[in-house]
């Protein structure tokens, strides 16, 4: 069975969504299955602390066909890593659809928009704004951020150089680069009565698809949808509920307390303290596929991104039990 | 003001090793106001030199003088003749006013006793927060008085990041987060729009390290000066023609 947006889990509405009836801005896989209705998947995939791209391949293999797109993280949480544009030029390779993520922390607008055109011209199609986590985080805290720009700026840019072919600095370019625009957003960060103007401000600024913050707190993220919605945002970009699976007990109390813009409801962890010993995986593969489950249901959700951090494994798994398999061909 | 920090007291012993006769000057103004380099610091760091000369038994005569400013000529000018008597000097000012005083004295070394901070403001006592990063281009009136270039960690123009929480910072937890005080004071002075626009990349090159050096040029100011040169000298040339 394809999964297919029903009329109960529509994102668009109607036809006559902005987003339905708008022409393709990138041809990528990912655009194509949205804005066919689709309930998306995409999952996340960290490229490796060293020179070795059999780890790419390793798990671009064991992930073939079990989500739409996968994200390449940009030196995620500050840590060197395998850059972005080389993994997600691995995935083109191998036949898998990347999401490049880029960050603002390590690049000016001059490095950012220089890597855009390589990455567009190594047939890469969706590309991830974002700040970047603060470097302090990180294995080189002593590192200079950048932060030459931020995420909306980011967004402006890379809409700039598609849809109008110019540069930041308004010189023309000969051959555009073609991304399908995505942004994140935290419902869970501070000002809550701001997130939805600042998505609202993120998709002016140019974002097609949004990526959130993982979710942990259903309740929470659907007061924020309830307020997209009321700003009728959910018809002008694609959401994808940001969900993952917990490890251990100690995992869930560690995001709880000390990774910032993290929700984690005390119900999340009473549920891993009662799991079994032994049954802890198991119990937040659970967690993550009732999250799915709920997320589903509110209107406005187009799909879920899955970020099984250093869990890759748990994909597959979580794909085929919450009901998303088989994927579809665009 | 400039907010300065003193370095550590084994680097400034390592710094006038070499030297036998040495002289400690502050400076009277932002330096003094931070307890780094004024007239009080100038005596205890002298004391604790003589006193660590004496522990190794070393020769060390350590001067003390402060100025009320290390960053103007006019100040600067009062040590012609103390200056000389030294070896080296070690200056209790901030970064502009050693280097003031080594390009003033040129024959002398001049050694950093501070390390310099940021421009900021003490905000209760013994507290100080920075406030200007000088990026050239004032954006104050568009985020509530509160400067996101300097109080954000990322530098972030158009609201804040995912890591805002309970009104605080994520890269520091003591540190408020700038665009939640934004928002709660343009809320409360009805101009919550202001942080709909988007606002477009900054222009840095007006700012720290954007074309090198900055320097401000007062026309009105030079105009004037050259005037008075020429006024001195259509005087010495009336006096020359007298002659």
């Amino acid at each position: 069975m394809i999964v297919k947006s029903d009329e109960k889990y529509s994102t668009l509405g109607s036809l006559e969504s902005e987003l339905a009836i708008s022409g393709l801005k990138s041809g990528s896989n990912l655009e194509k299955l949205l804005k066919a209705g689709y309930f998306v998947v995409t999952a996340e995939l960290g490229p490796p602390r060293g020179a070795d791209r059999t780890v790419i391949e390793k798990k671009a293999t064991l992930l073939k066909g079990y989500a739409d797109a996968f994200n390449i993280t940009d030196c995620q949480t500050a840590v060197v890593r395998l850059s972005s544009i080389t993994g997600g030029a691995i995935l083109v390779g191998l036949g898998l659809e990347p999401i490049i993520q880029m960050t603002c922390r390590d690049r000016n607008r001059i490095a950012i928009q220089s890597d855009l055109l390589g990455a567009a011209a190594l047939g890469i199609k969706n590309l991830l704004c974002l700040t970047g986590d603060h470097q302090k985080f990180g294995d080189h805290p002593g590192a200079k951020g950048v932060f030459d720009i931020d995420s909306l700026q980011l967004l402006q840019i890379v809409k700039g150089m598609r849809d109008e072919k110019k540069f930041q600095s308004g010189e023309e370019i000969e051959v555009e680069p073609r991304f399908f625009i995505g942004a994140a957003e935290n419902p869970f960060a501070d000002p809550f009565t701001y997130r939805a103007f600042r998505l609202a401000k993120k998709i002016r600024a140019g974002a097609d698809f949004i990526q959130t913050q993982i979710i942990f707190n259903v309740d929470k993220f659907s007061a924020w949808m309830e307020r997209v919605r009321a700003l009728g945002l959910h018809k002008k970009v694609f959401i994808l509920a940001g969900v993952a699976p917990i490890k251990s007990l100690l995992m869930a109390k560690y995001m709880k307390t000390h990774v910032p813009g993290m929700d984690i409801p005390d119900e999340i962890i009473k549920r891993m303290e009662k799991a079994k010993k032994g049954s802890a995986k198991t119990e937040g593969l659970n967690i993550c596929l009732d999250v799915i489950e709920k997320v589903r249901k509110i209107e406005g959700v187009s799909g879920v991104h899955i970020m099984a951090i250093e869990w890759e494994e748990a994909i597959p798994e979580i794909a085929k039990r919450a009901g998303l398999l088989p994927r579809p061909s665009p | 003001m400039i907010v300065a920090d003193i370095k550590p007291f084994k680097e400034i012993m390592r710094l006038v090793k070499n030297y036998r006769k040495i002289c400690v000057i502050g400076c009277g103004t932002c330096v003094t106001v931070c307890h780094a380099g004024g007239q009080k610091q100038v005596s205890e760091v002298a004391a604790q030199l003589r006193l660590a000369a004496k522990l190794e038994k070393k020769h060390l005569e350590v001067g003390e003088e402060t100025i009320l400013r290390q960053c103007e000529h006019e100040f600067i000018d009062s040590l012609e003749g103390l200056v000389q008597k030294y070896d080296a000097i070690v200056s209790l000012g901030c970064g502009i006013g050693v280097q003031m005083l080594a390009e003033r004295f040129p024959h002398t070394r001049i050694l950093p006793g501070l390390n310099t901070k940021f421009m900021g403001a003490p905000t209760e006592p013994g507290i100080f927060w920075e406030r200007c990063v000088g990026c050239g281009n004032c954006i104050l009136a568009e985020t509530g008085g509160f400067c996101p270039v300097t109080r954000c960690a990322k530098g972030l123009l158009n609201g804040p990041c995912g890591g805002s929480q309970n009104g605080l910072c994520e890269v520091s937890p003591d540190t408020p987060c700038v665009w939640q005080l934004i928002y709660e004071q343009l809320e409360a002075q009805g101009m919550l729009d202001t942080m709909e626009a988007i606002t477009p990349p900054k222009d840095w090159s007006v700012g720290q390290g954007g074309c090198g050096p900055r320097r401000l040029v007062l026309e009105h100011l030079v105009e004037e000066e050259k005037d008075k040169h020429k006024i001195a000298e259509k005087v010495l040339t009336r006096n020359d023609c007298k002659k």
